[in-house]
């Protein structure tokens, strides 16, 4: 290779024979056709189970309308509704934010912003990590050993299956997603901002309050989003932390926090296993129900993220 | 937290130099270093400097890269401290405290010797908030607005922007987001200004206006400045500070003197070669 070496005389001629005749580049061409055939496949897939669940669960909303939202679990498929796993799903989903939220938040403005970059504070930020990928039948054990238990103590009557002890383990359950979102839409706050905001004399909490916290809003925000969709979709573990899986009567406001509770997940998991074939479209139009719910709540998420992203 | 001295020329108070500041030679430093070492963990990056800054005077501090001219400036409102593993010896004297002093509050220095920086880096807020934010939060009383509009008249900026007062800080071009982080800096009525080479992003044009601006600004203010530019320093400075990495890669202070001298007749041999360019 004699890269020095001065180029041809750029005669009119020369230059034409090295820039016309351009070749295809097949290479490029076929990368960018596998990329959009994994696109496709994905949407295909996606498409599938719509059109089969949507296909599915149709009728049952065409027979009972409203009816299918407004009823009580049953054993009669023909009259069994999604009533009490609405409610339960909505107060868990309720319950994650409350709990993971702050928590979550506080947490990973503690490792990035306060705690100083030590042997310790890099371990604990490694199992955070870690436990983001534990499964969630674990964090369901965890549940019944800490949660339920503690709600039996309180209650005095082994009755601590409660909607608060579910809403609690899936709370513990996305907690890691949480901070490991807050932990990395902190980071990308850039150095600069903090900089300036110490710069006219801001506090440390000013900095964090004023500066960084409204800049990493929109990834904060996100990651919750996850995080409670996440927390909404999981039926492992309120199975072993104590949900209800198969009918119950009851659930009125006054037990909601103390008595028997389901969600949606459990309802869909029960009916799907009932050898009635009529369940099976229940449980359809359940996944529906809980397909919407879920949408309405990243809904919101994505609205709060929008007003929060107002990019100066 | 210590009570500072009051600072002279502070925004509400255009200060009249000659009632206030003795007569040149028998000046009071504002800034005095002594003895000056500072480390990176294990790595000392300014050795043993020593060094006096006039009030209201421009003070450049000039060097090849590395030679460790910004952090020395950065000892100067305790910005060091936000990085972990970092130590310093010697004192930092201002109106003769210690800023090292065990009972100095950081945050307080901060708002007295205020801070440009290499890249403009107005907050993500409107143009009157980003002025805005340093009294805000030093609890302010009076008017805001006169405070924010008196400011942007010092940055030369005001003209620019006071029919869009509210969009963003970061529409602005280059050069007019540098003026606002000077609005920023003076709106919390500092005494000190540092700057660590506020024109490195800017074009000619941009960074002349600067140092217009800088020459007007030290009527009321001490600036001090880091330039890789030596024509800038040439051109904007009355007193030029060189530093050089020695062989342990330790910055150190080679001459200082007023600028003029310090160009045209230096006293080192090394000045001379990196002041006439064939250096660093």
């Amino acid at each position: 290779m004699s890269a020095i070496r001065s180029a041809a005389p750029a005669t009119g001629a020369a230059v034409r024979a090295a820039l016309s005749g351009r070749r295809r580049d097949t290479v490029g061409i076929a990368f960018q056709v596998l990329l959009l055939a994994s696109l496709l496949f994905s949407l295909a897939v996606l498409l599938v189970l719509i059109v089969d669940v949507l296909g599915r669960a149709l009728p049952v909303f065409a027979d009972r309308g409203f009816g299918f939202l407004t009823s009580p679990l049953s054993s009669n498929p023909a009259k069994a509704g999604v009533f009490q796993g609405i409610i339960g799903t909505a107060v868990l989903g309720l319950l994650v934010a409350i709990l993971a939220f702050p928590l979550g938040l506080a947490t990973a403005i503690y490792l990035e912003e306060y705690a100083e970059d030590t042997r310790f504070t890099r371990l604990v930020q490694i199992n955070i990590r870690n436990l983001a990928g534990v499964p969630s039948v674990v964090y369901g054990l965890l549940g019944l050993s800490v949660f339920v238990a503690l709600f039996d103590a309180i209650d005095g009557n082994g009755n601590g299956r409660t909607i608060l002890a579910g809403g609690a383990t899936l709370a513990v359950l996305v907690l890691p997603i949480v901070i490991i979102t807050s932990i990395e839409a902190l980071r990308a706050v850039p150095i600069s901002i903090r900089e300036a905001g110490y710069g006219v004399g801001a506090s440390r909490w000013e900095v964090t309050r004023k500066l960084v916290l409204p800049s990493a809003a929109p990834g904060i925000l996100t990651g919750t989003v996850l995080a409670l969709s996440r927390a909404l979709g999981e039926t492992a573990p309120l199975v072993i932390a104590g949900a209800v899986l198969g009918s119950f009567s009851g659930l009125t406001f006054g037990t909601l926090f103390t008595g028997s509770y389901t969600a949606l997940p459990m309802i869909v998991y029960d009916w799907s296993r009932r050898p009635q074939e009529a369940f099976r479209a229940d449980a359809a139009a359940a996944i529906v129900v809980l397909l919407a719910i879920t949408l309405f709540a990243n809904g919101i998420a994505i609205l709060l993220r929008n007003r929060s992203e107002r990019t100066w | 937290m210590v009570q500072l001295a009051t600072r002279p020329g502070a925004v509400d108070a255009p200060a009249s130099p000659s009632a206030e500041v003795p007569a040149p030679g028998t000046m009071e430093p504002i800034i005095r270093l002594v003895d000056v070492s500072f480390y990176y963990s294990k790595f000392r990056a300014v050795k043993h400097v020593t060094l006096d800054f006039a009030p209201r005077k421009i003070t450049a501090l000039i060097g090849p890269s590395g030679c460790g001219k910004s952090t020395l400036l950065r000892t100067f409102n305790r910005m060091n401290d936000l990085i972990p593993g970092t130590r310093i010896e010697g004192r930092v004297l201002y109106h003769g405290l210690d800023l090292y002093a065990r009972d100095v509050d950081p945050v307080e220095v901060r708002r007295r010797i205020g801070m440009v920086f290499q890249k403009a880096n107005p907050f993500p807020k409107s143009i009157y908030d980003n002025v805005a934010f340093g009294p805000r939060i030093n609890g302010f009383k009076g008017n805001l607005d006169d405070l924010v509009e008196d400011s942007l008249q010092r940055a030369a900026l005001w003209n620019d922007v006071k029919d869009k007062l509210r969009q963003s800080g970061l529409a602005l071009s280059g050069g007019q987001q540098q003026r606002l982080c000077i609005a920023r800096a003076i709106a919390t009525s500092p005494d000190v200004i540092l700057m660590d080479e506020p024109c490195s992003a800017l074009d000619p044009r941009a960074t002349l206006q600067i140092e217009e601006l800088m020459f007007e600004l030290k009527e009321n203010y001490t600036i001090v400045i880091v330039t890789h530019n030596m024509q800038q320093a040439a051109r904007a400075s009355d007193q030029t500070v060189f530093l050089n990495m020695d062989e342990d890669r330790a910055g150190y202070v080679v001459e200082q003197g007023p600028t003029a001298q310090l160009f045209t007749n230096p006293k080192n041999q090394i000045t001379e070669d990196y002041v006439s360019g064939r250096f660093g």
